[in-house]
């Protein structure tokens, strides 16, 4: 190991199942091992002649597609290091993410969109005759940044850009054994074969198309790619699940959630699914039940890692649930090699079962983000033997069996009229009422320098909800200072690019 | 102006609905509405409260008798402001 890189993944595969389909863009077209193999070397050669290759990052600003999966690997064939951006953010996102860390090209279908400069884009410089690569389009990065300060990984194979409590998106750096660590977890935990087809639900640039992209190109199954509008419409997901026959889902649970809405949803044939996996946020305990209610078959598995860690824990769901858990599942156990310890605010281990921040070391755990000294400075403690470890920001404890419990957010721990609360505690009392689909509870400054919990809840009940009946719902299952000061009842909450309840956004509404 | 628990009530019942339940419905805060047993206010909103009280009245609320045994619905509120009005 350390030997091979990701992109051989997919070489590997093409000398031995070079006509096996690769991946699936429904409504567009396949390609067979061979076929994204040789795309991916068409993106590459290009790159190279335009001078591209080791220690360089090339951007992607695509939809998802035959040609964005083509250009991950294109790009890792070239020895640079591929960074996706979310197609329809704003231009100026992505032209700070693409100048941030200094890419040589992009490529897109879109120039304006990239934030650089679209004038200097070249057009066709794959070639004109292939019917996934024709129309995109190179557009060179501002390139006067130089970089040479900057500590980079070697065999850098992506960055992830995530959006930080600053305002500017933050480039967490992963290298090919990173990715590595996980991926190779994740073929002896969950054994899969070339027969599997995989959902591949997420966006490049979030870190659950990890697992969506590598998994199934090492074991030479299938990848069926769902594009950012198809994957928001549960009944295409539902009708999508069937006719492609997937096998391995894997997604957040406000997907899952959409999907469990679909009217007549126990008609279709779901037979097929054999794996659930879901990350990213917590899943209401209520919606994973009726989710396993209706589909009792697969086995599910909550992976737990932010994105500087790839996936660090993961926890087998016991299906059928028991009854009596009205908390949402643990986050588990450590995986991918790493190690994990629960640290309070001084740096010092908890005792057993107290909670505390979890730090993360080990193989599939960033270095650090691109070219934020300070900021890597205050990610990471370095304990006494030297070992470096990622503070996760999540508060955790052990439960009996070892598995980590997830508590809350750090930063959505509050101190109000001298309590400590958790607004994730208040939030899964909510969803304990029959009528709200949806919560998230934020805390916003008030004038007199205190803080106002502020809950946003999507209502189904056939009664409009009434505040007063709210609040008394909440008398009953939360103490008085959990209960909400404010509710805002709304047809849906809003989501991020990544499919989970966008709580920035939230924090600004009135 | 003589207040009556009538008018105390219409009074306090849009202070109420302002302070502490922004948002809601008028028709859904009853007379009856528990208030602190119910959730919609807690210690410091029975505070804010008292001191609105003795803002609009000159009425002095003891601390006992900020509780869900003297204050918890715009009756009982009514009641015992006028009481004390009448003294």
């Amino acid at each position: 190991m350390g030997e091979i890189l990701l992109h051989q993944l997919l070489e590997k595969s093409a000398s031995q199942h070079a006509d096996r389909v690769a991946v699936v863009e429904p409504n567009v077209g396949e390609a067979s091992y061979a076929e994204l193999n040789r795309l991916a070397d068409t993106i590459c050669e290009t790159l190279r002649a335009k001078g591209v290759g080791e220690g360089d990052r090339v951007g992607i600003h695509l939809a998802k597609s035959i040609a964005s999966l083509a250009s991950i690997f294109g790009i890792l064939k070239c020895g640079a290091a591929y960074v996706p951006v979310d197609s329809k953010a704003p231009a100026a996102r992505n032209g700070f993410i693409f100048t941030d860390c200094a890419v040589r090209f992009v490529i897109s279908r879109s120039p304006e969109g990239t934030g650089l400069d679209a004038s200097q884009a070249v057009s066709q410089p794959f070639g004109s005759d292939d019917e996934f690569l024709a129309d995109l389009l190179l557009v060179p990065g501002a390139s006067d940044k130089p970089t040479d300060e900057i500590d980079v990984p070697a065999r850098l194979a992506y960055i992830l850009y995530t959006s930080g409590s600053t305002g500017k998106p933050k480039g967490v750096m992963l290298t090919h054994s990173n990715a590595f660590a996980f991926v190779d977890w994740c073929s002896e935990a969950f054994t899969p074969n070339k027969e599997d087809r995989f959902s591949s639900h997420a966006p490049f640039h979030f870190d659950l198309s990890i697992l969506d992209i590598y998994l199934p190109l090492k074991h030479g199954a299938r990848m069926v790619l769902i594009g950012e509008d198809a994957g928001r419409q549960p009944k295409t997901l539902a009708s999508l699940i069937s006719d492609e026959r997937i096998s391995v889902w894997y997604s957040t649970p406000s997907i899952l959630r959409l999907l469990l809405e679909v009217k007549d949803i126990d008609s279709y044939d779901h037979s097929s699914l054999r794996i659930v996996f879901f990350a990213g946020e917590v899943f209401p305990i209520k919606h994973l039940r009726a989710l396993i209610d209706l589909w009792p078959e697969p086995d599910y598995f909550n992976l737990y890692g932010p994105t500087e860690t790839n996936v660090c824990t993961y926890y087998e769901v016991p299906t059928p649930l028991p009854e009596e858990r009205t908390e949402p599942v643990p986050i588990g156990t450590v995986c991918s090699g790493d190690t994990a310890i629960v640290m309070d605010e001084q740096d010092a281990e908890v005792p057993p079962a107290a909670e505390g921040e979890l730090y993360v070391t080990g193989p599939s755990v960033t270095s650090g983000y691109w070219n934020l000294p300070e900021r890597n400075a205050i990610a990471f403690h370095t304990d006494a033997a030297g070992t470096k470890w990622y503070k996760t920001g999540d508060v955790v404890r052990q439960d009996d069996e070892g598995n980590y419990i997830y508590v809350s957010r750090r930063d959505r721990m509050i101190k109000r009229h001298g309590y400590r609360v958790e607004l994730g505690e208040i939030e899964a009392a909510l969803y304990g009422h029959d009528s709200i689909t949806e919560a998230a509870v934020v805390a916003i400054p008030d004038q007199d320098g205190g803080l106002i919990v502020k809950a946003f809840i999507s209502w189904i009940g056939e009664d409009r909800p009434s505040i007063i009946k709210l609040k008394r719902f909440c008398v009953e299952n939360l103490p008085a200072y959990m209960i909400p000061d404010r509710f805002s009842v709304q047809p849906e909450l809003p989501k991020t690019s990544t499919d989970k309840i966008d709580y920035q956004r939230l924090k600004e509404m009135e | 102006m003589t207040e009556t628990v009538e008018s105390i009530k219409a009074t306090l019942k849009e202070y109420v609905l302002n302070e502490f339940l922004p948002g809601e419905d008028p028709e859904d805060l009853e007379d009856d509405t528990p208030l602190i047993t119910g959730g919609i206010m807690d210690s410091i909103s029975t505070i804010k409260f008292s001191l609105f009280v003795e803002e609009k009245y000159g009425v002095e609320l003891q601390a006992h008798e900020l509780s869900a045994d003297y204050i918890d619905t715009l009756t009982a509120m009514a009641t015992i402001i006028q009481s004390k009005l009448g003294e």
